[in-house]
């Protein structure tokens, strides 16, 4: 299965909206949203029903045997992220604990013990027509991690392995969620936008794609918003020989199409032409990699 | 008063929000909680800047004591840990600190020693005192910087904390010591939805709070403020979209300090949150 | 000598997983026996280090090479710190793997990635 990601360094560029446009433009059976922290691809996606929900386990967090605890305090003291509270009775702070077992370990009661915790939730939804859509939230509290990322992709890879083609919406950051959903995409789509955070992030996001040879293209969206960072940011993609393969205006149909469900490829509008543009130019890039 | 200032995601206007807030609040301080993207600091370009680094421990085994068996490695669960031909290999970006595999090991092999995982900059612009944190690239854990961040809190006086996005622990530890918190959304279903998260959060730890409508369209739903109305929230201003303030902002530049237009809409934005506040 | 490869499951003649450090198994080939086992990786399921606790797991099994499409920065600086060497392998059965390597077929892994850990676990 051939994938295509869809990354933007800076959260608010436009990815997902350009990701959904994609996916209608090219009538695509097999999306992934990999932005677990706060996905929002299936405000656009629209399948029916809660789909087939899973648990996702992060690192285990401590919990306390009440009656076998002596309430020395021992752990509340070793402790170095403030997560034990000794009160009425010794209590973990969930948000606080890392999950690192020491208190566990040094108990002399053996009254504390690591236990999975679910930390997100992954679902997935099939669908005749609109095809598989695989995506994940992590819950309150916890931090994003490649693991889900990478369960988020096997649960897509596993539905819809006889597809040939999926498109991927990626996470924001640069971090360890972003090298997750790079790993297997053999083309990627950066997203920014002409601002000073947008140009540095998309720095950082072709140096990281660059060292797990993907090939990457560049899109500008709200470009006619400062047109010198946009050609700024054209030239350097010249000098790092990313191909650039078009701008995105700021439309305002664009937004009020979204908020009514539809993607941009779905309403007549500047935002939605430039992103045919794009779609073409970008499976032009990447030619001989899809199949049909 | 103490005012966090978060979104659900990056790009709702967070920082270009608190920047100019904290300009038309001065006297002020302006915290930048966002350790891994800090961009306060390129609106409000602080002078006479003084860096203190921000150390973590972190373990190292004495080969002379150490006799190989492994159950440093086995204990910890962030595998910062690895033991190669007679060798500990301690990877210090993946070690959160906790201090166990000195406290586990046997043979008291293990030692720790201080190590820099970013650093608190501390300066001025006009009467806006600027604190930014700055986590190393590669970092795993930005909460020892958020903490010393939280120390440079006054006593009193208007304190701006700019959160980082989303909804994890490094936003939690971000609005600790809030009084108040200033959720800024985005006219789209994504920021609506992305707006019920952080909800979520502040009212699970008690804080209280109100919205911004930033980029608002004239004329146009706003799934956000829709939300609000639905969910009884106090809106505590509403920014237009407006093309000026969109290229300011993407230069960086403080809407604030450069048109007396801004400088009202913020103005009556912050008497808005002092009012709510009370 | 001991050969290790990541594969995507148990069967007799597995395909190599390309990923390393979230491969579900490895597999090891003894190149004198002529005999392969394959043992699950405990790494798969790591929120945060997979790369460092794959490459103990190598490490671990006695393995002299490791053939692999993809690696880490920190699993790399464990396997080389142990005098393993990392060969770039490509898609397809691990046995093409293994056998284009025995007939000296295959070059040492130039490109190692880094695996950012910016946000927290």
């Amino acid at each position: 299965m051939k994938q295509l990601l869809i990354l933007s360094g800076k959260g608010g560029t436009g990815k997902t909206t350009v990701a959904g446009a994609i996916i209608r433009l090219a009538q695509v059976l097999a999306c992934a949203d990999c932005d677990v922290d706060a996905p929002n691809l299936h405000l656009i996606l629209n399948h029916e029903g809660d789909g087939e929900r899973k648990d996702y386990f992060g690192l285990p967090k401590a919990f306390i045997d009440q009656n076998a605890c002596t309430m020395c305090g021992r752990c509340s003291e070793m402790c170095r992220f403030n997560a034990v509270d000794v009160g009425e009775r010794t209590a973990i702070n969930g948000f606080a604990c890392e999950g690192c077992g020491l208190c566990e370990a040094i108990c002399p009661e053996n009254a504390i013990e690591m236990q999975a915790v679910a930390a997100g939730d992954l679902r997935l939804f099939k669908d005749e027509e609109k095809g598989v859509f695989s995506t994940a939230q992590l819950r309150m509290g916890n931090g994003t991690s490649g693991l889900l990322v990478t369960q988020v992709k096997n649960q897509l890879k596993n539905a819809a392995a006889h597809l040939g083609f999926a498109v991927i919406d990626g996470s924001p950051g640069i971090g360890c969620p972003v090298i997750a959903s790079l790993s297997g995409a053999d083309m990627v789509l950066v997203v920014t936008e002409p601002s000073m955070s947008g140009f540095s992030d998309m720095e950082r996001i072709l140096d990281t794609a660059k060292g797990l040879r993907a090939d990457t293209a560049v899109c500008v969206n709200k470009a006619d918003l400062n047109p010198k960072i946009t050609e700024k940011i054209k030239i350097r993609c010249e000098e790092r020989n990313v191909p650039y393969v078009g701008e995105i205006p700021y439309d305002p149909i664009a937004v009020k199409a979204v908020n009514d469900g539809l993607t941009v490829a779905d309403v007549k509008c500047p935002a939605g032409d430039a992103v045919r543009d794009i779609f073409h130019n970008v499976m032009e890039v990447f030619d001989g990699r899809r199949r049909v | 008063m103490n005012i966090a200032v978060l979104s659900g995601k990056g790009g709702t206007g967070k920082t270009m929000v608190s920047v100019n807030l904290a300009t038309v609040a001065g006297p002020s301080v302006y915290i930048d909680c966002d350790v891994e993207e800090p961009n306060g600091h390129l609106y409000l370009r602080p002078e006479d800047v003084e860096r203190e680094a921000v150390d973590v421990l972190v373990p190292k085994s004495d080969p002379d004591k150490c006799d190989g068996c492994m159950r440093c490695v086995e204990f910890c669960r962030f595998n910062a840990l690895a033991y190669t031909l007679d060798r500990l290999t301690v990877f210090t970006e993946m070690c959160h600190s906790c201090g166990g595999c000195k406290v586990i090991c046997p043979k008291d092999a293990i030692t720790e020693y201080p190590r820099t995982i970013g650093y608190v900059e501390s300066g001025k612009s006009d009467n806006v005192k600027i604190h930014t944190g700055i986590m190393n690239i590669g970092e795993v854990a930005g909460i020892p910087i958020i903490n010393r961040l939280l120390e440079k809190i006054p006593e009193s006086g208007n304190v701006f904390i700019d959160c980082p996005p989303g909804s994890s622990c490094s936003v939690m530890e971000s609005i600790k010591d809030a009084d108040f918190c200033v959720l800024v959304s985005e006219p789209t279903v994504f920021g609506a939805h992305n707006l019920n998260m952080v909800t979520e959060l502040v009212t699970v730890f008690g804080k209280p709070f109100g919205v911004i409508l930033n980029k608002d369209i004239e004329g146009e739903r706003n799934p956000s403020e829709e939300y609000c109305i639905e969910n009884n929230l106090k809106i505590l201003g509403r920014i237009p979209f407006d093309k000026e303030l969109g290229l300011l902002s993407s230069e960086a530049v403080i809407a604030a300090r450069e048109n007396p237009k801004f400088r009202n809409l913020f103005t009556e934005i912050f008497n808005n949150i002092r009012e709510a506040a009370l | 000598m001991k050969i290790a490869v990541p594969v995507i499951n148990d069967s007799d003649n597995p395909e190599i997983a390309q990923q390393l450090g979230r491969a579900p198994f490895y597999m090891v080939y003894d190149t004198e026996a002529k005999t392969s086992e394959k043992i699950v990786n405990p790494a798969q399921d790591s929120p945060s280090g997979a790369g460092v606790k794959a490459a103990q797991t190598i490490v671990n099994t006695g393995s002299a090479v490791l053939l692999t499409i993809r690696c880490g920065d920190k699993a790399y600086e464990v396997l080389n710190g142990a005098g393993v060497k990392v060969m770039e392998a490509f898609v397809g059965s691990a046995m093409d793997n293994i056998n284009a390597y025995e007939e000296g077929k295959m070059s040492e892994l130039e490109t190692i990635h880094s695996g950012h850990h910016g946000k927290g676990a």
